[in-house]
């Protein structure tokens, strides 16, 4: 929290629905480079958290600000130019095929490159994502996983379209991957760090804890629409967290080679019921 | 760095074929229906009570065009310009309105049942058009006789206007559009509209009650030059505004947060359709009367051939809607000679048995 300049910021942010404080107080800072994981129970208002610094809904309280302006005062076209959203639940009406469905991403603020850079910004962003031999496939023939990575597809374009208008940009990842096997979740995380690399501010809502501490530079967990902790995951997870945030009774230990913590799940079967 | 690597240079190429040749076959189809959009227009122009061959058809409006008065002489071309020629050009525009509106909605509700007339916005307008004829006809005689037609359009377009709004706020909780609700709401607006209707037809007299009976059946029989000027600024509007509406209902598809997320001014795009949906319905029902089916079927038939992207979907389904009805106007009017069948049971006749056959044939292709 010390940098002096975030890509994007939020201050004392919260929100309110029937009376229930879905996200409150929360304070957080996404820096470029920096790849931030979002962990918490369900219903934690992790997707409501992420909501907010989209734009897709307006904070009852607080600031959030956005490469150096406030969210609320920047225009649809070039907050889409600043930060790309991958949402949770891929749903598509129509019959689309695949390359229709990425190219989403460059059609609405890629106007102003040439059609060839269009063309191949979807080309590249396909074949990143690994998609791009169900290029001329109907979308919704697709397994889930596969239509998931079509989806990062699209927003590895709309980040890319968006370079050329917005140095500073934010990726943001709401569970992106939920219906992928072990070799594609590994893959993509590794993509979203690279992007990180590149200068991008990288936010990753996930549920597998052992991959977010592992992937993290930053980790922020949510309970009951607070922020309970933040930092460096090897600081910021401990047991006494873990049983009162996640409600398990579990040890963290350290894996042998970069001392990163991790958990093992079978230690709750092994455990006699408390 | 890939999430799988195979050949990136082999896809890739392969890629860069399949855009080329779906670009080519969208152009295509563009072409080849507006040609064949003429050439109807043309054979319609010739049908009916007094045969004029093409030739002659094609000569009469070229001599028009050009101002060449020469030619322009006979009984042959009083019936082309004065009575065929504003019938078809109605049929054409009211056709491209329907099946434009069909598809914007179906796009704005991401859902392929979404029609003007099965969700009751057509109703809507019928009964505003209903009101007009009889309550305007009883209670404002004075003020209705100085603007008999312009007061149609405007009321059923206030009605189409009414019963999208309406349409669109039930089904709509928290920025999100629930199909089930919309159909129901739709179906229980329709019903409501169509008893309203029925009301207004017991109370009317014998001259109400036939020109209900016209709105209720739809017909292009009352087309006229009068009539056309007054219709074509308000259909136009929507025919010539699609393309601002192509890309934002193609993100639309994803979803509204989705589309928001990719930079689309959503609330933008849903006013905009909504407004230009409620004209065009609006005028077609005033001046045409409820023609069904041309909304569901020609946008389902362009999807099925080229694909669901709105920027060749609008376009494809103009040309598509124009074609039908001025092909089932030719139908009306040539299968009951001298008598002619009113337009909306021809269209329904073919529509609805193709729909159900599309649907039987393709299901896996409208679902969603």
């Amino acid at each position: 929290m010390s940098d002096a300049n975030p890509i994007l910021s939020g201050h004392g942010v919260g929100f309110l629905a029937g009376g229930r404080k879905l996200v409150a107080e929360a304070n957080l800072e996404l820096l470029g480079g920096s790849t931030t994981i979002l962990i918490g129970p369900n219903g934690a208002g992790k997707s409501t958290l992420l909501k907010l610094l989209t734009g897709e809904i307006k904070p009852a309280g607080g600031e959030i600000r956005i490469a150096g302006e406030p969210l609320a005062a920047v225009p649809a076209w070039r907050l889409a130019c600043l930060r790309s959203v991958m949402a949770q639940h891929a749903r598509l009406a129509f019959p689309f095929s695949v390359y229709e469905v990425a190219s989403l991403g460059v059609d609405g603020i890629g106007r102003a490159l040439t059609r060839q850079r269009r063309e191949a910004i979807v080309a590249e962003s396909l074949a990143a994502a690994g998609v791009i031999d169900f290029a001329g496939r109907r979308y919704q023939t697709l397994s889930g996983g596969e239509q998931q990575r079509v989806q990062f597809a699209r927003v590895l374009c709309q980040l890319e379209a968006g370079r050329s208008v917005a140095e500073r940009q934010v990726l943001f990842l709401d569970e992106p991957i939920a219906s992928l096997d072990l070799c594609h979740q590994l893959a993509l995380l590794d993509m979203a760090r690279a992007i990180a690399a590149r200068g991008v501010a990288v936010l990753i809502v996930l549920h597998d804890l052992n991959l977010a501490v592992t992937y993290a530079d930053h980790l922020i967990v949510m309970d009951q629409g607070q922020i309970i902790a933040q930092g460096p995951p090897a600081k910021t997870l401990d047991d006494a967290l873990l049983r009162q945030v996640f409600k398990v009774d579990l040890t963290l230990s350290r894996a042998p080679a970069p001392g990163l913590p991790f958990l093992l799940p079978q230690q709750h079967r092994a455990r006699p019921a408390a | 760095m890939t999430l799988a690597a195979p050949s990136p240079t082999m896809a890739t190429a392969t890629l860069t074929t399949l855009i080329a040749s779906r670009r080519r076959a969208g152009l295509l189809a563009i072409a080849g229906l507006a040609l064949a959009c003429l050439l109807l227009t043309i054979v319609a122009i010739g049908q009916g009570a007094i045969a004029i061959a093409p030739g002659r058809v094609a000569e009469i409006l070229m001599a028009r065009l050009t101002g060449d008065t020469s030619l322009l002489e006979g009984r042959d071309v009083l019936v082309v310009l004065n009575i065929r020629l504003p019938r078809v050009l109605l049929g054409l525009l009211v056709g491209a309105g329907l099946a434009v509106s069909g598809a914007l909605m179906q796009g704005l509700f991401r859902n392929p049942l979404a029609d003007p007339g099965l969700v009751g916005v057509s109703s809507g307008a019928a009964l505003a058009a209903a009101a007009t004829i009889v309550l305007g006809d009883r209670f404002l005689a004075g003020t209705m006789m100085k603007l008999p037609f312009a007061a149609l359009p405007a009321g059923a377009f206030c009605g189409g206007l009414i019963s999208t709004l309406a349409l669109y706020l039930i089904a709509t909780r928290g920025g999100r559009t629930s199909v089930a609700t919309m159909l129901l709401a739709g179906v229980a607006l329709g019903a409501l509209a169509s008893a309203l209707t029925g009301l207004l037809a017991f109370w009317s007299d014998d001259r109400q009650l036939r020109d209900l009976t016209f709105w209720s059946l739809g017909s292009l029989g009352g087309a006229s030059w009068t009539k056309l000027t007054v219709v074509a600024p308000i259909i136009l509007p929507l025919l010539l505004l699609m393309p601002l509406l192509a890309r934002g209902l193609n993100g639309l598809m994803l979803g509204e947060a989705e589309a928001y997320h990719l930079g689309i001014p959503v609330q933008r795009i849903k006013a905009l359709a909504i407004l230009l949906v409620a004209l065009a319905v609006g005028a077609s029902v005033a001046t045409a009367g409820l023609i069904g089916f041309v909304g569901i079927v020609v946008p389902h038939l362009i999807r099925l051939s080229v694909g669901p992207d709105h920027r060749l979907l609008l376009p494809l389904s103009a040309l598509g809607g124009a074609m039908l009805l001025v092909g089932a106007d030719i139908v009306a009017r040539l299968i009951v000679v001298p008598a002619e069948l009113p337009i909306g049971i021809v269209t329904a006749t073919i529509g609805a048995p193709f729909f159900l056959w599309l649907l039987l044939r393709r299901t896996s292709l409208i679902d969603v």
